[in-house]
């Protein structure tokens, strides 16, 4: 953790998290929009829609019902969005990240696995059995595409030699990893919706079981979810940049706008994405991780191991 | 100096989230306990400049708890913590037992012959190195062992499932399965 390249901006631990939740805020107001101009409403007035529901749950009384687990359910939605935040530390903006650590990928899934505890224990804590169920189905569908996920994490680092994020987006000075492995990029988008539970694979917050994990927080509490899961998106959409995208090389530009403006499109590509893909049932999506995906990112970790053992990479 | 704060914040919180597993009264809460144990375990990992290993131990570790609680709540008595219950049992047996390990262990960490004064410079990947002194050359039996473990692994959950291919397919495991729930794959 203390190798000689391992540093700390300690000014980008303030400035990350306002990033990320700028980022939030715009998927938010994104998705806001598009389903306005879905159900035919004016669009211009879905953009401060995020920010009056945030001003709105935060004047709600809280709420709960006897029983509760008050010590698991507060963890746990507190979880959410501090895996989010601290996933963000190791995506660098151009050139720099708040800490480029020596294995900055392995950091950014643990953090993403911690959101699987932070969601179940939310849905457990609350003594509904809408957030329980919640809580189930984001566990079948964390463990269903954790692999995916996770090795298309490893391809990505296995094209550059190394677990540090920057190493890896210093790698793709020739060619982007999007164009040598499009599966694993393919992969890990598909991946990053089911993780972040975004629509189409929000089932754990389903609207058939009452709104899931989310059925029973109120007011802050309630924010502090879907805030979280909104800053878990925009995290993993600004990771797929440095990962497949480059980093922060493009012509005329600075590094870090060419990051910021890589990681609004492909947060928008998600955005789009999940308001246009209908949601399937769970045990649908389940099989398709495990029998689709999970086959295919192999073959591509397959494939860049030839590249490189034969030096092609 | 900051190193030894951390050091002994971060043991005691594991030995008190241990503890802890043994004293709550509900299955939850008592599986993360001990998640958070193993956590605070992860910290002196990551002192001794064991990177990758503190940050899996993580990663590994929140994954098998969030499973495991999913399981004890399953099969365990009084998963809620509405009712007593005791995490603790055969309380003689297990203390017997847990004194021998402890000492056994203590001993190890007094007996091992630890470098002399000045101490080695570290090595320049300690990851490395320790996998090389625990594995060395008995590479080959650890992958050996590995692959037992998973065979074991997924014999015991093909002798678990309810509906085998015999099920599914009927008696000569041709045509189209009998599933009540279709899969994702149209199969």
């Amino acid at each position: 953790m203390t190798d000689s390249a391992d540093y700390v901006h300690w000014w980008g631990l303030l400035a990350a998290p306002m990033l990320l939740a700028a980022l939030a805020y715009a998927a938010a107001a994104g998705s806001a929009v598009l389903a306005a101009r879905a159900s035919g409403a004016p669009a211009a007035a879905a953009l401060t829609a995020p920010a009056r529901e945030a001003a709105g749950l935060l004047l709600r009384r809280p709420r709960t019902v006897p029983g509760a687990d008050t010590l698991l359910r507060r963890l746990g939605v507190a979880t959410v969005p501090v895996a989010a935040v601290m996933a963000a530390l190791v995506v660098p903006l151009g050139g720099r990240s708040v800490t480029d650590l020596s294995i900055g990928v392995v950091w950014f899934n643990a953090m993403e696995v911690l959101l699987w505890a932070g969601v179940w224990t939310a849905g457990w804590g609350a003594n509904s059995v809408w957030g329980l169920v919640g809580g189930y189905r984001f566990l079948i569908q964390g463990l269903s595409y954790e692999l995916p996920h996770m090795f298309a994490l490893t391809t990505a680092a296995l094209g550059a030699g190394s677990l540090r994020v920057g190493e890896i987006a210093a790698a793709q000075q020739g060619l982007w990893f999007a164009l040598v492995m499009p599966v694993a990029f393919a992969v890990y988008l598909v991946s990053t919706l089911a993780m972040s539970f975004w629509p189409p694979f929000d089932q754990p917050l389903g609207a058939d079981i009452a709104g899931g994990a989310a059925a029973e927080p109120t007011g802050a509490d309630r924010l502090v979810l879907l805030a979280g899961r909104h800053l878990m998106l925009a995290a993993a959409a600004a990771m797929a940049v440095p990962l497949f995208l480059g980093g922060g090389s493009g012509p005329l530009l600075p590094g870090w706008l060419w990051s910021a403006v890589k990681a609004a499109a492909v947060l928008a590509l998600l955005v789009w994405a999940g308001s246009r893909l209908p949601a399937v049932r769970m045990d649908r999506f389940a099989e398709v991780g495990w029998v689709v995906l999970l086959p295919l990112v192999l073959l591509q970790a397959l494939a860049v191991s030839v590249f490189v053992v034969a030096g092609w990479m | 100096m900051a190193e030894w704060a951390v050091f002994v914040v971060c043991a005691l919180a594991a030995v008190a989230a241990a503890v802890a597993v043994f004293r709550v009264d509900s299955m939850a809460r008592a599986t993360f306990a001990l998640l958070a144990s193993f956590v605070f375990t992860a910290v002196p990992v990551l002192l001794l400049d064991l990177a990758y290993l503190g940050v899996l131990i993580v990663l590994m570790m929140t994954m098998e708890m969030v499973v495991m609680a999913v399981f004890m709540i399953m099969f365990m008595m009084n998963p809620a913590g509405l009712m007593p219950m005791t995490m603790v049992h055969n309380n003689k047996g297990a203390l017997a037992i847990s004194g021998a390990v402890f000492c056994v262990l203590a001993a190890g960490a007094l007996l091992v012959p630890w470098p002399r004064e000045p101490a080695p410079p570290p090595p320049a990947d300690p990851t490395l190195q320790l996998g090389k002194a625990i594995m060395g050359g008995h590479m080959m039996v650890m992958m050996v062992a590995g692959l037992v473990l998973f065979a074991t692994m997924v014999a015991g959950v093909v002798l678990a499932t309810g509906r085998g291919r015999y099920d599914r397919y009927g008696d000569d495991l041709r045509g189209r399965p009998d599933d009540p729930i279709r899969g994702g794959v149209g199969r």
